[in-house]
Parts: C-alpha cells; structure tokens; sequence
C-alpha cells in the first residue's frame, strides 16, 4: 500500500515517541528525523531504524524535501523554534503538524476538528496542549448537547513526565489550553489548572473537566454524548479511560478521566504525552489518507 | 530556648488562607474590617485573595464571593502602615494576575510550589522581581520532601530572583524537630541575604512551638492568622504567637491586646464553624494531608455516606499534592462502592 513520506523535525521525547508510532503506520512512512544533537538518544534511535537523520536542524533537512518527496513534517521543537519553521515549510508545500505551543496555525483536537480542518487543506495546525487533547473532547461532547457558559479542567501529571519547557513557561499551558477549550471545546469560557505530582511511582495523568451549562443539563443526552465521544478518543489512545462521573449538579457537569500511555518510548505513566503524540500522528494520518486518494487541496492563502 | 532580641516579620494569612474555612465568601466589609484592625495593631503584612491565591476562583476550589481585583482594591486604600500581599500558584495563576496585583498596590508577591516542583516558578519570579516587588516563594507540603533536598529547591528559587523563601507545612505535619531541621538547612544552603520563613498549621496543635523552633533555627518572616482562621485546624493563632514572642523578648512591633480584640471581636463572630483540632483536622495533621482539602472531604463524605477521616486516610496513602480537590469525590465514591460490596458479602 502506498504511503506518504513524513519528516520528525526535534529528537527529544516527544519527537522519539512519535518516530516510533509512526513506523506502525498504514499510510505514512517516516523518512527524516531532524535534531540538533548528533548524540541525542532519538538521532541515534532514528539511524539504527534507518531514518535519514541530520543534526543540523530543519536548514539540513530543506534540500531533501524534494527528492525525498516530504509531504508532511511534524515539529516537536519548541514554540519559538517552530515560529521560523513554519515559513518554511510552508514555502516548500509541507503539511506541519505542530507539537509546539506555538499555534501558528488553527488549533486540532481530532475527534472534534480535524475532518473539518483537512477539508480545508490546513498547511499547518497546532495540536494545543497534552492536557487540551485530553480534556477538549469532553468539552466539545458536552457544548454539542447544550450551550456551556464555563468549562474549566483540571490535569494532574506526574512530575517526570512535565519537562523543561513545561515547567519554564507553565503559563503557556494554562493560557494555551483555555484557549482550546473556548475555541474548540466550544465554552463560552474556559480555564486551566495544571498540577505536578511527584509521586513514585509516577501516578497516571489524570484528567476533571467541569463544565456548566447555560441551562439545566439534558443528563441522558449529556451522557450519551459523552461515552460517545470516549470511544473516539479510544481510537487512538486506547489507556483514555472514564474514573469518575459524570456527575450532575445543579448545572454543573464533572466527569474524571485517566489517560495512560502505550509506553512506545516514554513510559506508560506519561498519557499526557503520549495523547499529544497519538493525537498527531491521526492527524498526519488523516491528511496522509486524503493526499493518497487526491482529495488534500492545500489551502491558498498564507 | 533563647531568642531574646531577634527580630521578626509576622504575616497575617486570615483574608487567604482564612479564605478556606469561609468557603471564599468573606465580604468586602469583613475584609476591609479585619484588616483595618490588622493595621492598627501593627501587623506589618496582610494577604488578600483567594484561598487557591491569584486566579483560584473556579469550580475546583470554589467561586469567592468577590473576585481578587475586588478585594484587593477594597482593602488596600484603608491601610495606614500595612503592606498587602498576595498568593500565587503557578500552573493556577499567571504572570497576568501577578500584573494585576502590583497594579492593584500589592507589594508582596508569594509564589507557591509543591515542595519539590520549584522550577514551575521561575517566569512568575522572575516577573515579580522586574515589576520591583517584594518576592517571597512557598515550598509547600514540605514534610514530603528532605530537609536537604527542600534547602536545594530553595536554592533554586533564590537563583530565578527569590529574597524570602518559606518552608510550607501545608499538612500542619511537621514536628518541631523537623521544622528545626528544615530551616537549618535551608539557612546552610541559602545566601546570607536571602531570608527564611515559615507556614504553619494547627492540626497537630504545633502551629506556635513549630513557629519558635523556626525562629531559632534561622526564620525571619512567620505566618500566622487572627484567631487561627485558616484551613485545617487553621493557622498558627497569630495573637498566640504575638504574645508568646512579646514574653520571650522577640520585637514584632505588634500591640498584643489589639490583635487580640481583632481576633476575638472581628474574626470569631464571622466563623461558619469552629477552627479548632477536631476529628477531621487531627487526621490532616496525622496523615500529612493538604489542609484545604477538609471542607471537600466533609462534603464529600456526607454526600457518599463515608467517613471523613477515611477519605482524607485515602488522599494521604495516595500522596495527592495541593490543588488535587477534584479527586476527593472519585475517592469517597471508591470507598462507598467498597463498603457496599462488604455489607452486600456479609
């Protein structure tokens, strides 16, 4: 079966992960690994796999594009990085599917946006925050029932699995993941709380999204929506599971989840990085599909 | 024990952590009261926010009855000599509510981790410094974590920027030898200038012998609040502490018998219930349990018909830090299927 030809552009944890769900894949097939390190576990993971790989950022990747026939390139960098990746990607014909909280592009939650966002040819779309892909399908579940004026969610991750970057900008993930909640999720409002843990062993991410709705809330339909929407979720991320609810309150709507990881590369604690890592592998997958039958028409503007 | 001429700030936590016990509801009036009174007997440091601090009003942790901004603008233009500070959770509140607070005349910033999580406070630090404040940083729960491992997260705080950083009993845990541990080693690893404090609760009764052991061991800055109003079995009383210290020739600058009147006519007649050791606040204490969870344990209880003290037990064996409320239900629920399944056996 044909398939589409990917770059992993950032070898750290995130970029490794995916590297190694993407070899499963059906339609894609991972070509490039780009990192900055020469010695990074995930450089040297990706050459014993037999990527291409190159250690001098995406500029050691740009000549290959062609010949390598590179149609989407996922970007685990960091925002700031990502910002100068984007033009280029784009100016080259690559499809980017961003890791970063940079959110250069429209925000994807799959189950809830990504036909949308393929339909229109997307040359570049941000997959929010781990702690956004666990809790935006819940949201959104619940605003196609009825209007929700508030959502607000709650993740708890294990202190290891919440890096560097995380921890120097953790208000990027808070403000990010509002963001998410309100454009995607579809609450009038949103907000985010993010807690660290340092328990050991290092507990499951855990996940409460509260939602109020406008008006009283149609349990029946609220909680059809919902298991509905988990079983879309469990498509790619099969360790997303209900722990508690929902519970109904006056207009107050609470479910609790638990999102435990493959553990591909990272251990199966760090749900909250292995929903980010499935969840943009289904993207590329999705795009991969369409671009295989003819039907991806990249959007024009810039 | 002899700390006969130190000197030491006392900080009143009644409009925050008091803000726990009240369900967030304190009334701009109450507010403005209290701390007027606060004022008038010397009490140099006065926090106002949320319980949660800067940005806790959420379905989580509860909806105040006013908003920080509010509260914040209400209070701190009747103040003659009192400074007003306020309380920050990274990963809760953001460099914008911090933005928001110097704007509001707060001059105090106290930045809050997890005890083991001090590098989440790096940009609010860092921030705060730049705006000019006076940046004091929490290490919470600190019975969870080593005194030489806490001393090294201090260190980092004080690296991004921090001038005061506190050992945090959270959980009203700590004995005084651990507390004299703690600050010990803090005061090693931390430079000469950068000063130490202390948070205490009262769920083990130890809140002012915590407190002394703190101030011998180095500690210049100590928490307390009027009456005790705070989570758990509540603050250290900081009226308590004021009188011992006055005793034992401490300068607090405080007008004991003033403080006491804000305690006894001010803050008394506003409880919802009493602050003191009971039943439930022991078992924070005895269990190692972040103190703001008590309320949400009491209603969760009554709604599943299980005991308090089991779910807090509960949250204690599952080491759930500070902010974790919303799994007290799932927890009670857990135990209410489990004694089900018993009775359904027997």
């Amino acid at each position: 079966m044909p398939k589409i030809n990917v770059a992993l552009i950032g070898s750290g944890n995130i970029g490794t992960d995916l590297l190694i769900k993407a070899l499963r894949s059906t339609c894609i097939h991972p070509v490039w690994m780009v990192g900055v390190d020469p010695e990074s576990d995930g450089l040297k993971r990706a050459k014993a796999l037999g990527l291409k790989t190159t250690s001098d950022g995406l500029d050691g990747l740009l000549p290959h594009l062609v010949a390598d026939q590179i149609q989407i390139a996922f970007d685990a960098t960091s925002a700031y990085v990502h910002a100068e990746h984007a033009p280029k990607l784009r100016a080259h014909g690559v499809v980017a599917i961003d890791l970063t909280p940079a959110a250069i592009g429209p925000f994807c939650v799959p189950p809830v946006n990504l036909a949308e966002h393929v339909g229109k040819g997307e040359m570049n779309v941000n997959m929010v925050t781990c702690g956004g892909q666990a809790t935006i399908p819940i949201v959104a579940a619940v605003s196609r029932v009825q209007a929700v004026d508030y959502a607000e969610i709650v993740a708890t991750v294990a202190s290891r699995s919440a890096g560097p970057g995380t921890r120097k900008n953790i208000d990027e993930f808070t403000r990010t993941t509002a963001n998410g909640i309100e454009q995607v999720g579809g609450a009038k409002k949103g907000k985010a709380i993010i807690i660290l843990n340092p328990a050991e062993p290092p507990l499951i991410m855990r996940d409460t999204i509260h939602c109020l709705t406008n008006t009283t809330p149609d349990q029946a339909k609220i909680t059809a929506s919902i298991m509905t929407m988990i079983k879309e979720v469990q498509k790619y991320v099969p360790g997303y599971r209900l722990k508690h609810g929902p519970i109904f309150d006056g207009n107050r709507v609470s479910v609790s989840f638990e999102v435990e990881g493959l553990g591909d590369y990272l251990p199966n604690y760090a749900g909250n990085l292995d929903i980010m890592t499935a969840a943009a592998l289904r993207t590329a997958e999705m795009i991969a599909e369409e671009m295989l039958t003819g039907k991806f028409n990249p959007i024009r503007s810039a | 024990m002899d700390l006969r001429g130190k000197k030491v700030i006392l900080h009143d936590n009644s409009l925050r952590d008091g803000m726990h016990p009240k369900r967030h509801q304190i009334t701009l009036q109450q507010m403005i009261d209290v701390a007027k009174g606060l004022d008038a007997a010397g009490v140099p440091l006065i926090e106002v926010t949320h319980g949660d601090g800067l940005g806790g009003a959420s379905v989580n942790y509860g909806f105040p009855l006013h908003s920080d901004e509010e509260y914040l603008r209400g209070v701190i233009p009747h103040l003659k000599n009192a400074k007003v500070s306020a309380l920050l959770l990274p990963g809760m509140g953001t460099v914008e509510h911090l933005h928001m607070a110097a704007d509001c005349g707060v001059s105090t910033i106290r930045i809050a981790t997890h005890c083991t999580e001090a590098d989440v406070s790096e940009q609010h630090i860092r921030e705060a410094r730049k705006l000019g404040m006076d940046t004091v940083t929490f290490l919470m729960m600190a019975h969870m974590t080593e005194p030489a491992a806490l001393a090294e997260q201090a260190r980092l705080m004080e690296s991004y920027g921090a001038q005061c950083i506190y050992c945090t009993d959270s959980a009203g845990y700590l004995l005084p030898d651990d507390v004299t541990a703690r600050i010990r080693s803090m005061r090693e690893t931390l430079h000469p200038d950068t000063q130490i404090g202390f948070h205490g609760h009262h769920n083990l009764a130890m809140g002012v012998a915590n407190s002394l052991a703190a101030i011998e061991a180095g500690a210049v800055r100590i928490d307390g609040s009027a009456a005790g109003l705070g989570a758990g079995a509540g603050n250290t009383p900081l009226e308590v502490l004021a009188a011992v210290l006055e005793r034992m020739g401490v300068h607090t600058g405080i007008d004991v018998f003033k403080l006491i009147d804000v305690a006894e006519d001010l803050i008394v007649p506003m409880l919802d219930q009493q602050i003191r050791v009971d039943r439930d606040s022991l078992t924070l204490g005895y269990a190692g349990v972040y103190s703001s969870f008590l309320l949400f344990a009491q209603r969760a209880g009554k709604k599943y018909h299980v005991s308090p003290v089991d779910i807090l037990i509960e949250m204690g064996r599952l080491k759930a830090v500070g902010g974790q409320e919303d799994l007290i239900e799932e927890v009670a629920q857990n135990l209410a299927d489990k004694k089900a399944k018993r009775s359904a056996v027997a």
